[in-house]
């Protein structure tokens, strides 16, 4: 074994996890916001919260949740050197991405040709903690949503690295890493889901 | 979790059983979070939500992000829980000013 080499992969292991807890400090802040608002107005947020689709946020929880579990295997199989099942488990990782950003799509259209969007007169004209539930709404899963493309974006890079065969059982850690930051847009989202979509 | 493997690195290679197992659990989690919210628990509804939602994160963190399998000294397995619990303290703090004020 090459102990440079391992010296090198619990680096840059370490510095994934360093650039997660900046994020989490990134999404603490707003969740931090979010409890603050919730607090001062608690009925305005589930009268607004009501107009999300409940059924929508679950799937997207489901295929959040499955992804990771793609994630992981892709990782495990290039583990085991099969890279045709290593790879079609991060083509499924991009797909189930896809299709939440898709659904998250369809669910933001439909709340602005309704008129809810931030700074609309439509919703100006609605109730002070209705406006900041929607604000929150907008940026925190506009944020989750650019991480989750941004995350489509280095699985890409990812699959085709392995497919040239320059990742692979012996330079693992780029997977590793790059399964590290998905599995941390899907906590993120683990906590978004009950905080805007199931508020009784 | 018994039978790893043991890569060249030396950290252990979970079982892909593990890992169907995980995701069912967080699917039967979900499912729950889901029902609960259904029903009227009044204050109780997001403490149980957001308990949910913690362990769900912590199935994510020790089995996908491989905290569990951390071997040695385990740096990870005991800083990052650590920062968590510390990063939920203060999220608690805040709502008790805020409750309190």
């Amino acid at each position: 074994m090459d102990v440079h080499e391992n010296r090198h992969s619990i680096g840059s292991k370490a510095g994934m996890w360093l650039f997660i807890l900046s994020e989490i400090l990134l999404f603490g802040g707003l969740f931090i916001l979010y409890a603050v608002y919730r607090f001062k107005h608690p009925s305005a947020f589930h009268l607004a919260a009501e107009e999300l689709s409940r059924p929508l946020g679950t799937i997207n929880t489901l295929i959040l949740i499955t992804s990771s579990l793609t994630m992981a295997l892709s990782i495990l199989y290039l583990k085991k050197e099969d890279r045709l099942s290593s790879l079609m488990f991060l083509l499924s990782t991009l797909f189930f991405g896809f299709l939440f950003l898709l659904i998250k799509y369809f669910e933001w259209a439909g709340k602005i040709s309704r008129q809810i969007f931030p700074d609309s007169s439509r919703l100006l004209e609605r109730d002070q903690g209705e406006i900041l539930f929607y604000g929150l709404y907008y940026s925190m899963t506009g944020l989750h949503a650019l991480h989750l493309l941004v995350g489509l974006g280095v699985l890409f890079v990812m699959g085709i690295l392995i497919a040239k065969q320059k990742v692979n059982r012996e330079n693992i850690v780029p997977l590793e890493n790059s399964g590290l930051y998905w599995h941390l847009v899907d906590i993120i989202w683990i906590f978004l889901f009950p905080l805007f979509y199931l508020i009784t | 979790m018994g039978d790893w493997m043991e890569n060249k690195e030396g950290s252990s290679i979970a079982n892909h059983r593990t890992y169907w197992a995980v995701w069912v659990g967080l699917i039967i989690l979900t499912g729950i979070t889901v029902s609960v919210a259904g029903r009227n628990l009044g204050r109780w509804s997001i403490a149980v939500a957001l308990a949910i939602a913690a362990i769900k994160a912590g199935l994510v963190l020790s089995y996908f992000m491989h905290l569990n399998y951390e071997k040695g000294i385990g740096l990870f397995k005991w800083m990052i829980p650590g920062i968590m619990i510390l990063f939920a303290l203060f999220i608690g703090l805040t709502f008790f000013d805020v409750a309190f004020r």
